[in-house]
């Protein structure tokens, strides 16, 4: 086995007697220098291009998520904001409707009693005028009676024979009446 | 409903392909039995480096096939992360998701366990750990180079991260940086002791740093090409190695990814210690 190593070593020029290839101290420097420029080249790539574009990419994610939130945040806000402005005008418009109603209310109970205060007026009026006239009446009826009394008093009396003097008749008609 | 088909269906279709792939190992036990019966296992030759062009000769510039497999490496970084983000948009793609969630991941790493001042130090340590990544799982593929298996590699990333943290633990603490090493919260006479320890321990970590992911990902390596040595030798046994081989690859793909893990966290925590060095 190991003269097999050995000469496959030594097919490639390698020389090496341990048989470990990373041992060869006589391709280090070619390793380190090809390492080396392995690494800058990676390094610039990343630094200048794939680094730089990543988190770019990432923040503006970062930030449209942020804007969004901000936006649905906001539209949340306007949407209570709209409701409580429709609660207050269903509300006011309410206390508008409650007053236009007392007032209506109210008109009417002015109208109606000024108009009850003044068939009252007018009946009491019209009541007045009825008694006076009435006892116009009675009074006209009762002078009435008086004359027809006296009048028939003196025919009866006339009648019988009697020669009756104006004076007592009216004077005993006036006395039975009053009684 | 289709769907249920589908399942009711896939049990003997699993069957018989087992025993289908069964049988052609079992053949091919039988037909091709090795033409050298005996071990002729060579785990390392994987990790050999050659020239891709010219007569062989390895100079400081030459492109070997470690080149290849870094440029490879590269690419692939370029298609997932550039590529991959190139759509922008909001609601991303599946490729886009995928270089999201790798910078995500990486980010939120430095941020937890370096803390938020270290964030500026981000792109370096995503650098570290999409080439340890790509490096390990382009290994995974049969006949590739891992370039993360060679200590030179390693040690060079964890010598760049050793002396980076411990530059900018001096720039950042000055003097106050040896605080790392004092510790306070100790008894006054044990302290100069475990100074010393923590003075060596700080000085083993680029050690350790390196070997723990070439140490993986070489041994990883090396066992399935044992294995696969073994399936050549055994003939209508083979198919034991090549069930091992399977298992053990699984385990490289886990390994592949928590290595770089590792790999990237214990970068951060020493930035940590450089940024905060306070016990």
């Amino acid at each position: 086995m190991a003269s097999n190593t050995q000469s496959t070593e030594a097919a490639h020029g390698g020389a090496e007697a341990a048989g470990m290839p990373q041992l060869d101290f006589s391709t280090f420097g070619n390793q380190i220098f090809w390492l080396v420029v392995t690494l800058v080249v990676i390094y610039f790539v990343l630094t200048k291009i794939a680094l730089p574009r990543i988190e770019a990419v990432l923040s503006e994610r970062q930030g449209t998520i942020t804007n969004d939130l901000a936006a649905a945040e906001e539209l949340k806000q306007k949407a209570v904001e709209a409701e409580e402005a429709y609660n207050k005008a269903l509300a006011d418009a309410r206390a508008e409707a409650n007053k236009i109603v007392a007032e209506a209310r109210a008109d009417i109970q002015a109208d109606l009693d000024a108009a009850a205060a003044k068939a009252d007026a007018e009946i009491s009026a019209k009541a007045a005028e009825s008694e006076a006239a009435i006892a116009e009446i009675r009074a006209g009826a009762v002078d009435s009676v008086k004359a027809v009394s006296k009048d028939a008093a003196k025919e009866i009396l006339g009648s019988m024979g009697y020669k009756a003097d104006a004076k007592s008749v009216t004077a005993a008609v006036t006395a039975r009446m009053k009684g | 409903m289709a769907e249920q088909g589908a399942k009711q269906g896939a049990g003997p279709i699993i069957k018989i392909a087992f025993f289908a792939v069964l049988a052609v190992v079992l053949l091919s036990g039988v037909l091709f039995s090795p033409a050298h019966p005996g071990l002729a296992i060579h785990p390392m030759d994987q990790f050999e480096i050659k020239p891709l062009f010219g007569d062989g000769k390895l100079g400081m510039f030459t492109v070997t096939n470690q080149t290849l497999w870094m440029v490879l490496a590269i690419i692939g970084i370029v298609l997932m992360l550039v590529v991959g983000s190139s759509g922008r948009a909001i609601v991303p793609n599946r490729s886009q998701s995928v270089a999201e969630m790798a910078y995500g991941f990486v980010y939120k790493m430095v941020e937890d366990v370096a803390g938020n001042d270290a964030v500026k130090y981000f792109p370096g340590i995503m650098t570290l750990f999409m080439f340890i990544l790509f490096a390990n799982f382009l290994g995974l593929i049969p006949t590739s180079f891992t370039a993360t298996s060679h200590i030179a590699v390693t040690a060079v990333l964890a010598m760049i991260v050793f002396v980076f943290v411990t530059v900018l633990g001096f720039v950042k603490n000055g003097a106050g940086f040896l605080g790392l090493f004092w510790v306070s919260s100790a008894p006054l006479a044990l302290r100069p002791i475990l100074a010393v320890i923590e003075l060596i321990s700080y000085f083993v970590r680029p050690v350790s740093h390196s070997i723990r992911l070439a140490g993986n990902v070489m041994a990883g390596h090396a066992v399935i090409k044992v294995f696969a040595g073994f399936a050549a030798a055994l003939g209508m046994f083979s198919f034991l190695p090549i069930l091992a081989i399977s298992a053990v690859y699984a385990l490289e793909v886990l390994v592949a990814f928590i290595q770089a893990y590792v790999f990237t966290i214990l970068t951060c925590v020493y930035l940590k210690d450089a940024l905060h060095p306070s016990h």
